[in-house]
């Protein structure tokens, strides 16, 4: 009889490994939480918008005592173009209470998480990369370090995007460039009370910008600016396919953004604290394969649970609960001693049944909607400020109708009105 | 009121806090492999942290120590081109952030 040096393993002390292992930990089993970075976090980083809420049902006290930096109340849809900006600006008192999505600074957060697991009982060993993990007939029942083997009734895969455990057991693909994005983001102090100015906003509350168009020159992707307590998190996601075919250098198209003349008021006398970039699952429901396997399951950005829906962009929310639908497949497994595939297959069912599965589902077709409509990327932004100049710039020409106007604007763009229809049947379509 | 200058990359890594694995690169490019296919002048311009760079007779040099462990570089490169992992240990980018 093989002897376990704990119950569960988990790889990966992000918001997915870390919520995993809590959840396990509470439950009274004997969890590992490995995590190559010296401290948790030490090797995340998010844009990062948290859609709270499931932490909160996870965490009794998350708003309270997580480092999480300020209340997202006010949501802004950005279209910029190189001279100009167009965007829906929603602020809406009803995203107050309650709080539903936060800015997270992930080398802070990431240590209240491991802090809660190590509480419950959980065993943290930071510091340790996993070099692979170990199999036996098939079968996972470990992970070596170096030299070293720690056994486990069951792996927990929470190892990132890059999903190299899975990889080197030859029992996931490598993620396919197209359902990739590089994230190349700056975070940058200009003080507690130019973030109230310039963003209009009080107390501990904030703003989230979304923005598509210049910011990243055209590629399908985006570009974000959120508000900590402090400072900003800003940067572009950019499709790695595309910025692979482009002739374009991805820190010059950060730097594009940044300077905008749009955007470059919001980062005056500003000083950076960190530059960082990372990848991002882009591919949406089609990367929930060979998540399962005998002694494993692969939870969190290692699964590929992350959503940019145009609107939101989500990772943190997603990975948490599949953490929540991991742990509750993997204490059944335990109380009924079968780690197999077919048993701990009830994670899929959990997951399905849940916001995670069911939002991976409903925007299935979001990733080819947003890769695939080039012109949300260029014409469309240029169209509407065109338009809005039309209408704005008294020049004491006459006046044209709305209609006119935005005829005239159409005319002058790239744009055909058979476009027009494409894009808005397939944004209700997919979004 | 001084506009946001973000400055050159190395300047920008500069402020970054990094466990340097001295002599241990985790990242190994196959030069012929490089060359052929374009794949070094790809990674060169993809990588946020401008870990590679071309000399004049195409051969791509690694700063390995500058690398953020995105990934990035792997994802692209052409088949066989090259051998990366995360850094070992400890090692490596150690964000303030995030």
């Amino acid at each position: 009889m093989t002897e376990f040096d704990f119950d569960v393993i988990v790889v990966g002390g992000g918001v997915a490994g870390s919520t995993c292992a809590y959840l396990l930990g509470k439950e009274g089993y004997e969890v590992l939480l490995i995590e190559r970075g010296v401290e948790p976090g030490s090797k995340n980083l998010s844009g990062g918008v948290f859609y709270c809420q499931v932490m909160q049902q996870i965490f009794a006290d998350f708003l309270e005592s997580a480092p999480v930096e300020r209340k997202i109340t006010r949501n802004t849809l950005c279209f910029l173009n190189e001279t100009s900006a167009v965007s829906v600006d929603y602020w809406d008192q009803r995203l107050q209470e309650p709080t539903n999505a936060v800015t997270v600074l992930r080398a802070k957060l990431d240590p209240w998480l491991a802090e809660k697991c190590e509480e419950v009982g959980v065993t943290l060993m930071p510091g340790i990369k996993v070099d692979e993990l170990v199999l036996e007939d098939g079968k996972v029942v470990g992970v070596r370090s170096d030299e070293d083997v720690l056994r486990a009734k069951v792996v927990v895969a929470a190892d990132g995007v890059n999903s190299f455990l899975a990889q080197y057991a030859g029992l996931r693909e490598k993620p396919e460039k197209s359902h990739l994005g590089l994230g190349v983001k700056s975070v940058i102090r200009i003080g507690e009370e130019q973030i109230r100015a310039r963003f209009n906003t009080v107390e501990d509350q904030g703003v989230a910008y979304a923005i598509v168009g210049d910011c990243t020159k055209g590629l399908p992707g985006g570009g974000f600016l959120y508000t900590n307590k402090d400072s900003v998190s800003i940067g572009v996601v950019v499709m790695l396919e595309d910025l692979s075919k482009s002739e374009k250098v991805s820190s010059q198209v950060h730097d594009h953004f940044l300077t905008h003349p749009f955007i470059a008021p919001f980062l005056a006398d500003g000083e950076l604290l960190e530059y960082g970039c990372h990848l991002v699952a882009e591919g949406g429901e089609v990367m929930q394969q060979d998540l399962v396997h005998d002694g494993l399951v692969l939870i969190g950005d290692a699964a590929g649970f992350t959503l940019n829906t145009g609107f939101t962009v989500r990772g943190m929310d997603l990975a948490a609960g599949s953490a929540q639908a991991a742990a509750q497949a993997i204490i059944a497994a335990l109380q009924a001693e079968d780690y197999s595939k077919a048993q701990l297959n009830k994670y899929v069912e959990n997951y399905q049944n849940t916001f995670v599965g069911k939002d991976m589902h409903t925007y299935r077709k979001a990733p080819a909607f947003l890769e695939h409509n080039h012109e949300m990327y260029g014409e469309m932004g240029k169209f509407l400020a065109d338009t809005l100049y039309g209408i704005y710039n008294l020049d004491l020409t006459a006046r044209k109708s709305l209609v006119a106007t935005a005829w005239a604007a159409l005319r002058k763009s790239n744009l055909r009105i058979r476009q027009l229809i494409r894009i808005g049947y397939q944004a209700v379509r997919s979004l | 009121m001084v506009k946001y200058d973000p400055g050159t990359v190395p300047e920008r890594l500069a402020g970054n806090v990094y466990e340097v694995d001295e002599g241990n690169s985790h990242i190994e490019i196959d030069q012929e492999i490089a060359k052929r296919t374009g794949g070094g002048k790809l990674i060169v311009r993809i990588c946020p942290a401008h870990v590679y760079s071309e000399r004049e007779d195409g051969t791509i040099d690694i700063e390995f120590a500058a690398c953020l462990e995105c990934g990035t570089c792997l994802a692209v490169a052409p088949k066989g081109m090259l051998k990366w992992h995360y850094p070992n240990s400890s090692m490596g980018v150690m964000f303030r952030e995030g």
